[in-house]
């Protein structure tokens, strides 16, 4: 059955985490635009309090008062992370980022690890090293090694852009275990902070997100126990299924990361469409388009992107509820919502006009923020790719 | 129930309409186009799927079905993806007939519905377009008055689909400054019908203008009579079916573009192996996407029986924006190839001009 309204359980969590994003995350927003590298330490209320925020249960307060009254219908796990992250997005996205114990890390962890790395590991922190300075969208081209000694791992290389850096207590590190063999041997380690030869090098100053640290780690004779890699430790010659795995994560994350497009946007077009109405402008969606004031038409316009980029990251995420191979609407709803999600932010500040550029409002920093979506996760370039070798059945090869 | 899978009803529907498409009008298309005709064989055909007439009441001379956009929705991005003319002239009595059964007095209902919902496709039409600059299907000019029990209709329409054929048409016009309907009849001498319409591309659609002056019709032809009629909810429907519609165009120009481009070789290579090429096609693909999602989600809410004003607006200048551009694209990727008419690209290219243009020319 197609129906595209979400029912009240879904609604239920938006709105309690519509609540943190205005009472906990745009109190402190700009604070920490400013105070870049700190930590915020207002956030260490949502530490271990967040396991609902994947809606794998809702938390308990919210959950008493229906109780006699079980939900006819709920959503899965995907669609419901997927609206909280919009609700989180839509309060800060630095911010979120920034959340204890939310790391990409433990994703990783969560999906691939065995009982007792679970065991060991589940609660830490834990961030997630891919990018080299040589590695970029090309992740199958890293240089970071991995080699076994005794019942050690030794790692050696240098891992960039790692999101929560500094803060985080763990990090999970993608390095190959037998260069010669490409893409098959790359395998992910755990490396604990403090462990001897693994460096925090240098914090980055960026262009938004500032609540977010990102660094860049040096791995120099890093040696790790042999139990702390995640995952298989065969390499299989010519076969890039741990590769693929690790990749296959990506379509889980990619939602998320067009949901925090969905969740920017929409607070630039909130602020937008008020000064308007402020300004006497009616916002009713009645008239012809052309008939209107360019300003509503813009409007109009953006409005109608946010709807589409918001329901291509539903049906991703529905569809990965659904046991669905959704690679192709994973890369869809990034491509989709990280570039309107960045000219969308754009356009705000314009139509804003001066309020649009000046730091006493957050529209600026929205456009700043956004940007980073159509970056991280896969730039827009490499999901364009990702798409048109789906669509058009084209290997890697034959598209490059 | 929330989700994006389509009921065992709604694929067999897209099935059988996809085959109907596939076996009498994508193949014919061009010769339609060229010869600015629609064979009513075909018309019948589809016509007898009886989409039209499905939630008309059996007693009026239909199936009683619940109501349902979705479903409409989807036969009608089907249709469209064979050919656009066809998918409003095969479903073009609907537009008549759903403002009636669901608007109509009782009396309007016994009256009208059986003389069109029949096993034969018989034209009527509904009349919204106006032949002026800046024209808005929510200001028409068209002015109604009440004068002794009649009511006198004065202003001109466009774009009015089959109107010579059709032995009533619905025309939208202001009285007493509210947007109403009112039925005319097509030999009322207050009305005339001009010569056929040429126009940028929908070639086989007959349309005309037509002028109504002091042209009178007795009160109770205005739709729903003394109450009138919810004129908004006609344009949120015909919003979202003008939507559905820029889904199945631009979907069948992106599928054309994507296979012509894996077959065609320059340069020692298939030109859909260029990055230029494939990513053009990839924007094409979730285009299409976001247009049939925003389409079903305005239908979605109009199902669940909530208002979709917002959503049928909104779906309805994305898909005519977004219509052009995948249109265009298709054109672009095949080149000289396709400029020219041998290929349907420009067709759907001409064809999607009148998505963000037109208005009610079909509804779901």
């Amino acid at each position: 059955m197609i129906g595209l309204e979400l029912p009240k359980s879904a609604l239920q969590l938006k709105s309690m985490l519509n609540n943190v994003a205005i009472n906990l995350f745009r109190p402190i927003a700009r604070k920490y635009d400013e105070a870049e590298h700190e930590y915020p330490k207002e956030l260490d209320v949502m530490r271990g309090a967040m396991g609902g925020l994947g809606g794998r249960r809702p938390p308990e307060d919210s959950a008493g008062k229906g109780k006699d009254k079980p939900e006819s219908e709920s959503l899965g796990t995907n669609m419901m992370t997927i609206i909280g992250t919009e609700e989180m997005g839509y309060g800060d996205t630095g911010l979120m980022l920034s959340i204890p114990g939310r790391g990409l890390g433990n994703a990783a962890i969560a999906a691939v690890a065995t009982e007792e790395q679970k065991q060991k590991f589940g609660d830490k922190w834990a961030a997630m090293a891919i990018t080299e300075p040589e590695s970029g969208s090309d992740s199958g081209s890293i240089t970071t090694t991995a080699v076994l000694d005794g019942d050690e791992w030794v790692l050696n290389g240098e891992k960039i852009f790692v999101t929560c850096a500094d803060r985080c207590e763990v990090v999970v590190i993608w390095a190959t275990v037998d260069p010669s063999a490409g893409k098959a041997g790359i395998k992910s380690f755990i490396v604990e902070k403090g462990t001897p030869g693994f460096k925090l090098e240098k914090l980055e100053y960026k262009l938004g997100i500032r609540a977010s640290d990102t660094g860049t780690f040096v791995l120099k004779d890093c040696r790790i126990p042999k139990e702390n890699l995640l995952g298989s430790a065969e390499v299989k010659k010519r076969s890039t299924e741990g590769f693929k795995g690790v990749m296959k994560t990506f379509d889980n994350t990619r939602p998320m990361v067009a949901a925090m497009s969905n969740g920017v946007a929409r607070a630039a077009l909130e602020l937008t469409r008020e000064k308007m109405e402020e300004g006497g402008c009616k916002l009713d969606y009645h008239r012809n388009i052309n008939n209107i004031g360019s300003m509503e038409k813009e409007y109009y316009m953006l409005e109608a992107n946010l709807e589409a980029m918001r329901l291509l990251t539903y049906k991703a995420a529905w569809m990965a509820d659904n046991k669905e191979f959704n690679s192709l609407e994973a890369s869809m709803a990034k491509a989709k919502a990280g570039r309107c999600g960045t000219l969308i932010t754009q356009k705000c500040c314009e139509l804003l006009g001066p309020l649009g550029i000046s730091q006493k409002y957050l529209a600026e920093k929205w456009m700043r923020d956004s940007k980073i979506l159509d970056i991280f996760e896969g730039t827009g370039q490499i999901q364009h790719l990702i798409i048109a070798r789906n669509v058009l059945k084209l290997s890697s090869k034959e598209l490059r | 129930m929330f989700g994006f899978l389509m009921s065992k009803e709604q694929k067999m529907i897209k099935e059988e309409v996809g085959k109907l498409v596939k076996d009498i009008v994508i193949e014919d298309a061009h010769d339609m186009d060229e010869n600015g005709e629609i064979p009513i064989e075909a018309i019948q055909k589809a016509w007898s799927l009886g989409a039209s007439v499905s939630k008309v009441p059996e007693e009026y001379g239909g199936y009683g079905m619940t109501d349902s956009p979705v479903e409409t929705a989807i036969i009608l991005e089907e249709l469209a993806y064979g050919d656009m003319s066809f998918a409003i002239a095969a479903t073009l009595p609907a537009l008549f007939i759903f403002p009636l059964e669901e608007m109509g007095t009782e009396d309007q209902k016994k009256k009208y519905l059986p003389l069109y919902c029949k096993e034969t496709y018989t034209p009527c039409t509904l009349a919204i377009n106006e032949p002026h600059f800046g024209f808005d299907p929510v200001e028409p000019k068209t002015l109604a008055v009440k004068k002794n029990g009649s009511i006198i209709l004065n202003g001109q329409k466009c774009f009015v689909p089959a109107a010579e054929k059709a032995s009533h048409i619905m025309v939208a016009a202001s009285l007493d400054g509210k947007n109403e309907l009112f039925i005319v009849d097509r030999n009322n001498p207050g009305l005339t019908v001009s010569e056929r319409e040429k126009n940028i591309g929908l070639y086989p659609l007959e349309t005309y203008e037509i002028t109504l002056s002091d042209c009178e019709i007795p009160a109770e032809d205005r739709l729903g009579e003394g109450r009138g009629c919810d004129y908004d909810k006609v344009l949120q429907k015909t919003r979202i079916a003008m939507s559905a519609i820029g889904t199945g165009v631009s979907r069948a120009s992106y599928e054309f573009a994507r296979e012509y481009a894996k077959d065609r070789v320059q340069f020692g290579e298939p030109i859909a192996h260029r990055q230029t090429i494939a990513f053009m096609i990839a924007e094409m693909a979730y285009e299409v996407e976001c247009m049939r999602l925003m389409t079903w989600k305005a239908a979605s809410k109009l199902e669940t029986g909530h208002d979709a004003k917002r959503e049928a607006y909104l779906a309805k200048i994305y898909a005519g924006e977004m219509t052009m551009k995948v249109t265009d694209y298709g054109v672009q990727i095949l080149g000289g190839h396709g400029y020219v008419r041998e290929y349907p690209v420009e067709r759907y290219y001409r064809n999607g001009r009148s998505i963000s243009v037109l208005e009610g020319m079909a509804i779901v």
